[in-house]
């Protein structure tokens, strides 16, 4: 078994997204459910590295650990949730109904993917190892997708002046 | 193949247990006597008024955003830089061609901000 030390740190990694991730939506402070995303992405960083893909494990511990978490943490200050007990709901058709939704769209996932994905991709390829590095990725990028990247240069120009629209009464 | 790695998982457990024994020893070895006084919320002397929940300033967002903005600008110059050198010649000019037109739409959108004084504090 030479797949020993992939397949602890796989389960460890996975059992840490999951009860984190369970953590995270049942913890009533919004600051609390934030520290526990913040484990989530660590973990999901860790399971990105063990499929071979180095730059996405950097990106997303650079990316979602620092930048979205920042976003996420400025919106809990500016919302000014005084009191978080007030945002609990009492138990009602509208939440019976979105959880039934949820245990029904988890159930579809997770059939479609057992049953598309069992027994199929039990390796990682060889060239993994070089398909992963941020040197492939950029000649991929520049070469075959150079549109996509433009666009995803105006899509980021669009985010920066959306901001500043929507928050322009405070500069006048 | 995850043996390269094991460096960099030193560097985490180090990290992580520096920072969990520091908060964690300053605890147990300083002497606790604690009193009403030191409990309350330290305010350089003023009574603590509300929480420290408080609404901030909007300015505080606009710079998460232009950061979170140009954090993902380094996140696709990162593989075109670290690409550019192993290009041949034609593919090397149309490689900086790119990157140059990707830079400049995205310093449109910091001039933009520059203008609207988004960044300017007073």
């Amino acid at each position: 078994m030479e797949w020993k030390l992939e397949l602890i740190l796989f389960v460890l990694l996975s059992v840490m997204a999951v009860f984190s991730a369970i953590m995270m939506v049942t913890r009533r402070s919004p600051i609390n459910s934030a520290i526990f995303l913040i484990i989530n992405f660590f973990a999901s960083a860790g399971i990105y590295l063990l499929l071979q893909a180095q730059f996405i494990a950097v990106i997303q511990v650079l990316v979602y650990m620092g930048a979205i978490m920042v976003l996420v943490i400025f919106v809990i200050m500016l919302l000014n949730l005084q009191d978080e007990s007030k945002l609990s709901e009492q138990f009602s058709y509208k939440k019976l109904t979105s959880l039934l939704l949820s245990v029904l769209l988890f159930c579809l996932l997770g059939f479609s993917v057992f049953f598309g994905f069992s027994g199929k991709f039990t390796s990682i390829s060889g060239e993994a190892e070089k398909l992963g590095t941020a040197e492939s990725l950029g000649k991929e990028l520049v070469l075959a997708y150079s549109v996509p990247f433009e666009i995803a240069g105006l899509l980021l120009l669009a985010a920066v002046v959306g901001a500043v629209v929507l928050a322009k009464k405070s500069f006048d | 193949m995850l043996e390269g790695y094991i460096p960099i998982f030193i560097i985490i457990f180090i990290s992580a247990a520096f920072a969990f024994l520091n908060i964690n020893l300053s605890s147990l070895l300083g002497p606790n006597r604690p009193n009403k006084e030191k409990l309350s919320t330290y305010e350089s002397g003023m009574e603590p008024i509300g929480t420290a929940h408080d609404r901030f300033s909007i300015k505080y967002y606009m710079v998460a955003v232009s950061f979170i903005v140009f954090d993902i600008e380094v996140v696709f110059l990162y593989p075109w830089a670290v690409s550019f050198l192993n290009f041949p010649k034609p593919e090397m000019i149309y490689s900086f061609v790119i990157g140059l037109i990707f830079i400049v739409v995205l310093a449109v959108g910091l001039i933009y901000e520059y203008k609207k004084g988004v960044l300017k504090w007073d």
